[in-house]
C-alpha cells in the first residue's frame, strides 16, 4: 500500500493527473473512487469567460464520466449548471465520428474517409480560388477554440487559404469593449482581475445579467458586499442580481451613452471629478466635458425613460465611493454604438479617478471561454498574432519573418462575420470554412443569414455537434472537444489556464490543429504547417506575440499547471505577469495616458413608429451557452429550460403561457408569455439559444456597430399581439443529429462497488 | 447552537439550479436531484430558494417519526438519512409527515428519495456537493462561526412556526438583520380553521 499523499495547497492548480483522494484530502482506502480506479484531470469548464476550474473524472477505462470541483482560484469550487453539467458533453451520442460529405445540398449526407473529405475540400477551394480569386474563399473561426487554434485559423487563412476573408464569432461578443479599451488605453483587455473586486467600495454593473450568464462571479460581488460594498445594477430587467442592488437603473434599451453621459454630468456638477488623476494622466478631457454639458439628469431621464433622480444616485454613489469599479457586458456592447457605450463607462472611471488600483478600475466581461484569447492572435479579420494591426507594415514585416512568408503575400484586412454574409449573398464570397460557430443561431436577421449561407457554392463546418449551421454544409468535419485536447485559454481577466487532455478522442474524431494541417499539406504550404501538436503551437504563437502588447513570451505550460493562470502581459519566463493594468495611471499607449473620448448619444438603428412601438431585447439563461449547439443536447439542461419565451409586462394583459406574437421589421414568431413585473413595459425580452421557428434572432437587426462591426442584438423596434391559438406556439426543433438519450445521459455510468455503504442506494441503483 | 451544517441565504440565491445540478451528480443520488428550486413570489420578482431536505431535530425528523418500516435512520449527528431501500415500502407517509414538502416518492422503484446531506462527502470532511459548487453561497455548509467570519453579522434562524407547532433543524435559514423573527414562519399563514378566522 502506498504512503498517505503529501499535503497540497488547494489554492495551486495542481500538475497531472490526480487520485481522488489527494484532491479532497479524504483518507486512502475510504473513497469509493479511489476503489474503482477513478483518476481525476485537473482542467477548466469550456464555456464562459470566468473560465471555472474543474475536474474531469475519469474511469479505469480512460473515458469522462462525471465532474468534481476544482479549488482553483477563479472559481473555488463554485460551478453553474453548465459547468456541471457540460462533461456529458464528451461522450454523448450526438457526437460526430465521422467525416459527412455531400456533393449538393439537395443530396443527404453520407459517412466519408477522411482521405475523401479533406481532398474535396481541397479541390473546392482550389475551384472557386482559381475562377473567383483568392478571397471568394473566407474563414470564419470561433472562439470557444483554445488560443492556440484560434492563432492557426488566422495563420491558415492567410497563409493556407491566402483569403483577406479569416474572421471569428467573438465578432459577436465583446469586439464593442475591445474597441473601447484600445481607444482609450491602447490595450484591449480588462483592467482587474476578479479578485480586486472583493476590495472594491461600490460596484457598478451595466448590461450584465451576472447571476444567469456568468454565475460564478456572482460570489465577488457578494463577498464585497459583505465588506459593505454597494451595488449598482444598469439593466432594463430587474435581474437576480438587480433584485437585490441598492441602485437598479431599468433604462429603456439603446439609451445607455446618454446615461452615463448624465451620471458624468452630474459627477462634473457636483465636483466630484478627480482633477490630480484626470490633469495627470489623461487627454482629451475638455471635449469630453463638454461633450455632456447638455446631459443633464433630466435629459437623460426623457431618452431613458427613468427618474432623473437615479442619474444623481448612481454619481454620487459610484463618484463617492473610495474604490468604485465598474463591469459591463453585452448589454451595452451589442448595438451600432456599443463602442461609444464602453467608452461612457471608462470616462466615468477616468473622471473619478477609479483605474489602475486594487478595488478600483474598469472590466469587460467575456461571454465566451475564449472571447479574450480568440481575438488577441490573429483570427479577427483586422488582427495579427499579438494584436498586431494588419494594415501596419511593420507589423505586417515582423509577423511575414515569423511565418516564412513574403510580405505582398499576406493579404489585407478582410471584413467582419455579418459583412461577410452579406458578401455571401452578392456571390462575393463564394466558399466558406466554419470552425466551430453556429451563425444559424447566433448572427441577427436569420432570413438574412441563410439566404446568405445557401448561396455559397461550398461549405465546410467543423464541429464535434452537428450544429443548424453543419446540417448546411457540403462536408463537416468531426474535432475534438475540449476535453479531448491541451491548450490554453484567456478567461475575461485576461489570466491565461491551460485545459488538459481527459480521455483520447472517439475513433474517427481529429483535433482541429490535425484537420488545418492537413488542408494546408494539400494547398501546397506542408512547410509552414507541420505541428505535432498543441504545445508547438503555442510554443509558436510565443514567439509571434513577443514584444507586443499581447505578449505571451513568458507564459509556458509547465508555468500555467503550476501557477493555475498568469495573466498576460507576461514579457519573460521570470514575470509574474500583470493581473492589473494601469497601475499608476499609465496605458499602453505611447504617450502613457488615457484617451478619453467625446460621446454623443444617437438612437438605436431600429426606429420606433406606431406598429413598431417597443423595444425587442435578447440575452441568455443560466441552462444554455450561445448557440446552444452544445447545451441543448444535455438532458438536464434542457429539462431545466426546455424552450424560449417572451417576457413580457403585466400591463399588457397577458396571462402566463399565453401565445404572444412578436412582430419586428425582419418578421413574427410565437412565443409563450413569461408574465412578470421584472420588465419595463416599454420592452420584451427573449432568450436568444434556439434556432428558427423559436429565435430570436430571426427578429433582430443586422444593423452593425460602425467600427467594431457588432450587431445590435439588445435593441429593435417590435409590437407584441395576441396569438389566437396555443398551438401557434412552436416547439424547439430538436437538434440536428440529435438522438434520444440513453437513461445513462443524466444519470451517469454508476461507479459504485455493490456493498456501497447505507445511503447511497437509490431507485436508480435497484 | 448548531455545528456544522447548510445555511440556506435566499437572499443570494440566482435560481441558477447549480445546486439542483450538482445534487444530481453527486454520488449519493445517482443521477436525481434531491433539491426543489422555488419561486415565491412569481410573477413580480425573480427571487428564488432552494430547499434542502432541513433536518429536523425537534420533533425528531418526523418523516422517521412516521415511518412504518423504520427505513429512515437519523445518524447520531442529526443527519437525517434517506430510506433505506431495503427498507422502504414506498407507502409515501414520510412524504405527509414533512412539513417542508422535502421527501419524493419514485412511483416506478416505490421508493423514497430525499437529501441525505451527502453523507457520503461530508463523513469525509468535504461540503455537500450542492453548498460546494452553489455559485453565490445562497448554500453555505460550515458552522455558524464560520459563517459569520465571511458574511459579518449575518443573522439566521434554525427554527420554523407551522401554526402552533413549532420545529427546530438542523439545517439554518440566513434571515433578513432588520426583520429577526423567532421562529421564522414556515409554510402558509393560517388564517382560517373549519371556516373560523383564527387570526382574531
Amino acid at each position: 500500500m502506498s504512503s498517505a499523499p503529501p499535503p497540497l495547497d488547494p489554492s495551486i492548480a495542481p500538475p497531472g493527473t490526480r487520485t481522488f483522494r489527494d484532491a479532497g484530502g479524504i483518507p486512502a482506502d475510504q473513497w469509493h473512487a479511489d476503489q474503482n480506479g477513478e483518476t481525476l484531470v485537473p482542467t477548466h469548464c469550456c464555456f464562459c469567460g470566468v473560465q471555472c476550474g474543474m475536474y474531469l473524472r475519469v474511469d479505469r477505462a480512460g473515458k469522462v464520466f462525471g465532474v468534481e470541483p476544482r479549488n482553483h482560484d477563479i472559481n473555488r469550487m463554485r460551478l453553474c449548471p453548465k459547468g456541471i453539467n457540460a462533461y456529458q458533453q464528451v461522450n454523448h451520442p450526438d457526437r460526430l465520428t465521422a467525416p459527412l460529405l455531400r456533393r449538393s445540398r439537395d443530396e443527404p449526407f453520407r459517412e466519408a474517409s477522411w482521405e475523401e473529405a479533406l481532398d474535396f475540400t481541397v479541390a473546392e477551394i482550389r475551384r472557386i480560388q482559381a475562377a473567383h480569386g483568392n478571397d471568394a474563399f473566407g474563414l470564419l473561426g470561433g472562439a470557444s477554440l483554445f488560443s492556440e487554434k484560434t492563432y492557426l485559423v488566422g495563420k491558415f487563412g492567410r497563409v493556407a487559404l491566402k483569403t483577406r476573408h479569416v474572421d471569428y464569432n467573438g465578432r459577436l461578443c465583446m469586439v464593442s469593449a475591445a474597441g473601447a479599451n484600445k481607444l482609450a488605453f491602447g490595450i484591449d483587455r480588462a483592467g482587474n482581475p476578479f479578485s480586486d473586486i472583493l476590495l472594491s467600495d461600490c460596484l457598478l454593473i451595466a448590461g450584465s445579467n451576472v447571476g444567469e450568464c456568468f454565475p460564478v462571479m456572482t460570489q465577488y460581488l457578494w463577498g464585497a458586499r459583505d465588506r459593505g460594498a454597494s451595488l449598482i445594477v444598469i439593466d432594463p430587467r430587474e435581474t437576480a442580481i438587480a433584485r437585490t442592488a441598492d441602485i437598479h437603473v431599468a433604462l429603456k434599451p439603446g439609451t445607455d451613452a446618454a446615461f452615463f453621459n448624465a451620471v458624468l454630468n452630474v459627477v462634473i456638477q457636483e465636483n466630484l471629478v478627480d482633477k490630480e488623476f484626470v490633469a495627470a494622466h489623461t487627454t482629451g478631457w475638455d471635449e469630453v466635458r463638454a461633450s455632456v454639458a447638455d446631459c443633464t439628469p433630466e435629459v437623460a431621464a426623457d431618452i431613458c425613460g427613468i427618474p432623473a433622480h437615479q442619474v444623481v444616485q448612481v454619481a454620487r454613489a459610484f463618484a463617492g465611493a473610495d474604490r468604485a469599479m465598474a463591469w459591463h457586458a453585452r448589454g451595452i456592447e451589442h448595438h451600432s454604438q456599443g463602442v461609444e457605450n464602453c467608452l461612457t463607462v471608462i470616462n466615468l472611471c477616468t473622471a473619478t479617478g477609479n483605474l489602475g488600483k486594487p478595488g478600483a478600475g474598469y472590466g469587460t466581461i467575456t461571454g465566451q471561454g475564449n472571447g479574450q484569447g480568440g481575438r488577441e492572435h490573429g483570427q479577427k479579420s483586422d488582427l495579427l498574432p499579438g494584436g498586431r494591426s494588419i494594415a501596419n507594415p511593420e507589423h505586417r514585416r515582423q509577423i511575414c519573418e515569423i511565418w516564412g512568408i513574403e510580405e505582398t503575400e499576406l493579404p489585407p484586412a478582410g471584413t467582419s462575420m455579418m459583412e461577410m454574409v452579406w458578401q455571401m449573398q452578392r456571390q462575393e464570397i463564394r466558399g466558406l470554412i466554419g470552425i466551430c460557430n453556429n451563425p444559424f443561431v447566433s448572427l441577427p436577421n436569420y432570413a438574412t443569414v441563410k439566404s446568405g449561407y445557401d448561396t455559397l457554392e461550398f461549405h465546410a463546418q467543423f464541429d464535434f455537434f452537428l450544429s443548424e449551421t453543419a446540417a448546411n454544409a457540403h462536408v463537416v468535419f468531426p474535432v475534438t472537444t475540449w476535453a479531448e485536447d491541451e491548450g490554453v485559454m484567456a478567461n475575461a481577466e485576461a489570466r491565461v489556464v491551460k485545459h488538459n487532455k481527459a480521455q483520447e478522442p472517439p475513433a474517427g474524431v481529429r483535433t482541429d490543429t490535425w484537420v488545418m494541417c492537413q488542408l494546408a499539406q494539400r494547398l501546397g504550404v506542408a512547410d509552414k504547417f507541420s505541428y505535432a501538436g498543441s504545445r508547438e503551437v503555442f510554443d509558436e504563437l510565443r514567439i509571434a506575440s513577443a514584444g507586443t502588447v499581447n505578449d505571451y513570451y513568458g507564459i509556458t505550460y509547465e508555468r500555467l499547471e503550476e501557477t493555475g493562470g498568469i495573466a498576460w502581459p507576461c514579457p519573460s519566463t521570470d514575470h509574474p505577469g500583470t493581473p492589473r493594468l494601469f497601475e499608476g495611471g499609465r496605458t499602453a499607449h505611447p504617450d502613457g495616458k488615457i484617451h478619453m473620448q467625446a460621446v454623443e448619444w444617437h438612437p438605436p438603428m431600429d426606429p420606433y413608429d406606431e406598429e413598431h412601438p417597443m423595444s425587442l431585447t435578447t440575452g441568455r439563461t443560466v441552462a444554455h451557452f450561445l448557440s446552444g449547439n452544445q447545451t441543448r443536447r444535455l438532458g438536464a439542461l434542457v429539462e431545466q429550460t426546455p424552450r424560449p419565451w417572451v417576457e413580457v409586462h403585466p400591463s399588457h394583459g397577458f396571462r402566463n403561457g399565453d401565445p404572444v406574437r412578436v412582430v419586428t421589421r425582419r418578421g413574427s414568431e410565437v412565443f409563450p408569455a413569461l408574465v412578470t413585473e421584472a420588465i419595463r413595459p416599454d420592452t420584451v425580452f427573449i432568450p436568444y439559444h434556439w434556432p428558427v421557428p423559436t429565435a430570436a434572432n430571426a427578429l433582430t437587426i443586422d444593423a452593425l456597430d460602425p467600427r467594431s462591426k457588432i450587431p445590435e442584438y439588445k435593441v429593435c423596434a417590435c409590437r407584441i399581439e395576441a396569438a389566437e391559438r396555443i398551438d401557434e406556439v412552436p416547439a424547439p426543433p430538436a437538434p440536428p443529429g440529435h438522438q434520444a438519450y440513453p437513461a445513462t445521459q443524466v444519470s451517469r455510468t454508476d461507479p459504485l462497488p455493490p456493498t456501497s455503504p447505507q445511503g447511497r442506494g437509490t431507485a436508480e441503483r435497484s | 447552537m448548531m455545528g456544522r451544517t447548510i445555511f440556506i441565504d435566499p437572499g443570494r440565491c440566482i435560481g441558477c439550479q447549480a445546486c439542483v445540478s450538482a445534487c444530481r451528480e453527486c454520488d449519493s443520488h445517482r443521477g436525481k436531484s434531491m433539491i426543489h428550486l422555488d419561486y415565491p413570489d412569481e410573477g413580480h420578482s425573480v427571487a428564488s430558494l432552494p430547499t434542502v431536505c432541513m433536518h429536523c431535530e425537534d420533533p425528531v425528523a418526523p418523516c422517521a417519526e412516521v415511518c412504518p418500516a423504520d427505513a429512515i435512520l437519523v445518524t447520531a449527528d442529526g443527519v437525517v438519512q434517506q430510506a433505506d431501500t431495503t427498507r422502504c415500502i414506498g407507502c409515501a407517509n414520510c412524504v405527509n409527515a414533512c412539513p417542508f414538502g422535502v421527501p419524493k416518492i419514485d412511483l416506478q422503484a416505490k421508493l423514497q428519495l430525499k437529501c441525505n446531506l451527502c453523507y457520503d462527502r461530508t463523513a469525509y470532511g468535504l461540503a455537500p456537493m450542492c453548498a460546494t459548487v452553489c455559485p453565490t453561497g445562497a448554500l453555505f455548509y460550515g458552522t455558524v462561526e464560520e459563517l459569520r467570519a465571511e458574511r459579518p453579522g449575518v443573522q439566521v434562524a434554525d427554527s420554523f412556526t407551522f401554526g402552533d407547532v413549532v420545529v427546530s433543524t438542523g439545517v439554518a435559514m440566513v434571515v433578513p438583520a432588520d426583520k429577526v423573527q423567532w421562529p421564522v414562519p414556515g409554510g402558509l399563514p393560517i388564517v382560517e380553521v373549519n371556516g373560523k378566522d383564527v387570526t382574531r
